[in-house]
């Protein structure tokens, strides 16, 4: 196997790391494209998890036998991994939890407790609820006020209403990296970059991001990314918090139990270093286990031959669809992924939903958990067909088809 | 594979093209709001209920607007066909018939019902996703039945 990070990827031979690609649905053969919902797993990823279930059981950071300590060096391999992946300066700086809305809700509850009454969070207008109801929930409770950037026509952010809304009571600016509902890829360094320069941290959440561009939080700069393992190949219920170490060492613990302390007297509790301190209980051992293949799979396609993938499916695409009469696309920024959200005159998104299902074809039907940015847009749902690089124009074809067989039916 | 059930057949599309007793009554004496937040479907139902001239109540008119799905719709508007003429009491015998039928617990080919045209929608339990668009009305007419104001299937 070598890397190809400029040649074109063999797509055919990459399905065939996908078994689930060569199945049918409702009797037709399955055109995968909800992949902002879920990505697909690679054989690899499946048999590294059922490795360490079938032959490696065991928990990690305790025993002292074989197992355990076979499976807390698979588990901290994994650490390693994500820590190349998204080059941290160290490892203790990767944190693993149950997936980005658990890293947020981490980061709004300890860094949040640093924060006071009148301090403000700046968020946007594209943002996932689970990028919205954690910092609610912590203006609610210590009476912070939230900050929304808005969003254009295209579904672009407005920096230079970001600008104005950065003050001296700003303690945090929490932005989506890629849109799940948009696909748009925000300027995410330039954000950075004007946060810092008024010294507020940056939380970027790169749920949608992670698996489409690559994300070095150096050259970011960035303080906190969150993103979850199973929009990366990998298995749910597994998420990654990267936090800047002097952040990270300042923060009260979240979740009290086993594995973040160093003692524990009914006197005096202290906690662990970084990076148990955050990760009270059992992990997802397992999980973890499968992310690290899902980060070699991904290193051994590259991340770059993906993204070039993935930008001619979304030219090819943006070309197809437009040329349908009455489909009006939701998201049309300059930079943006392979995500398509759209809407058709007359036709509800649920109907467009249940009949491509019926064609065999998966895409999403509804608010995206971005109920204010459909509002925004003036409209109660989208329908959205998102692509990976294992997706092909061929599919594209059927999803055009599929779409006019819809228009037909309702003329 | 199992055999499917052709959700969109030219009733509902009709329905929901041109829904019929799409209006507010203003002359309504009962009303509920019906509302799905998870997939934005959003419709108000409203009645007229009046004694006839035996003293029994009737439903002289029933009518509904807002938005949703071509399911949501055409279940609206056939229920408020159905309504007309109708004592309260059969409407809620309808409500519960209209509700076994979508969880796939009332076979209306071998069963007793009075759901007539309606039971077009038999077919719906095999999209459990999709059963909530077809109940909402109905949900809202429970609630105008109960002068409960707001409804909601989520």
């Amino acid at each position: 196997m070598t890397a190809a990070s400029t040649q074109k990827l063999a797509v055919e031979e990459i399905r065939k790391d996908f078994p689930i690609l060569s199945t049918t649905a409702r009797g037709r053969p399955l055109v995968y494209l909800d992949n902002a919902a879920t990505t697909l797993k690679p054989k690899s990823v499946v048999e590294a998890v059922q490795r360490h279930l079938l032959l490696g059981a065991s928990n990690v950071h305790r025993g002292v036998h074989y197992l355990s300590e076979k499976a807390t060096a698979d588990f901290e391999a994994s650490r390693e991994k994500v820590r190349s992946f998204i080059n941290a300066r160290e490892k203790a700086e990767i944190i693993f939890t149950a997936g980005t809305t658990a890293g947020i809700n981490l980061v709004a509850h300890s860094y949040g407790s640093l924060l006071k009454a009148g301090d403000e969070i700046i968020i946007s207008a594209m943002e996932h609820h689970s990028n919205i109801v954690p910092w609610q929930m912590l203006c609610e409770r210590q009476g912070l006020t939230l900050r929304v950037v808005p969003v254009n026509d295209r579904g672009e952010l407005d920096l230079t209403a970001l600008e104005q809304l950065i003050n001296q009571k700003t303690r945090l600016v929490a932005i989506v990296a890629v849109s799940n509902a948009l696909g748009t890829i925000n300027p995410i360094k330039h954000i950075i970059d004007l946060a810092h320069s008024h010294d507020v941290p940056v939380l970027l959440d790169a749920a949608q991001a992670v698996a489409h561009i690559p994300l070095d939080v150096q050259t970011l700069d960035v303080d906190f990314l969150v993103f979850s393992s199973h929009k990366l190949f990998g298995p749910t219920g597994l998420g990654v918090l990267y936090g800047r170490r002097e952040l990270l060492d300042r923060m009260p613990p979240f979740l009290g139990g086993g594995d973040m302390i160093r003692s524990v007297t009914f006197a005096k509790t202290t906690y662990a270093e970084l990076p148990a301190k955050f990760e009270a209980g059992t992990p997802h051992i397992a999980g973890v286990i499968g992310l690290g293949a899902a980060i070699d799979y991904v290193n051994h396609v590259g991340l770059a031959a993906i993204a070039a993938a993935e930008d001619e499916l979304l030219h090819y695409g943006k070309r197809c669809l437009s040329e349908i009469p009455g489909l009006r696309m939701i998201g049309t920024a300059e930079h943006k992924t392979s995500i398509f959200g759209f809407v058709l005159d007359d036709i509800h998104p649920h109907d467009i939903g249940t009949l491509l299902d019926q064609e065999g074809i998966a895409i999403r039907a509804g608010h995206h958990c971005t109920q204010p940015l459909m509002d925004r847009f003036g409209v109660p749902a989208t329908a959205r067909a998102s692509l990976a690089f294992y997706n092909t124009k061929s599919e594209i074809d059927s999803l055009v088809q599929a779409i006019l067989k819809v228009q037909r039916l309702f003329a | 594979m199992t055999s499917q059930v052709d959700l969109y057949q030219q009733v509902i599309l009709d329905h929901n093209k041109k829904p019929r007793n799409f209006k507010k009554l203003e002359s309504h004496t009962h009303a509920a709001e019906g509302f799905n937040p998870l997939c934005g479907d959003h419709l108000w139902v409203y009645l007229q209920i009046a004694k006839s001239p035996d003293g029994a109540d009737v439903i002289h008119e029933a009518a509904f607007e807002g938005s949703g799905c071509a399911i949501c719709k055409a279940s609206a508007s056939m229920m408020t066909m159905a309504l007309k003429g109708q004592s309260p009491g059969t409407a809620k015998t309808l409500f519960s018939e209209f509700q076994s039928l979508l969880k796939g617990e009332l076979n209306p080919d071998t069963e007793a019902h009075s759901l007539g045209k309606l039971k077009i929608f038999s077919g719906i339990w095999q999209y459990p996703a999709r059963v909530k668009c077809a109940a909402l009305a109905w949900h809202a007419l429970n609630g105008a039945l109960s002068n409960q104001q707001t409804v909601s299937t989520e």
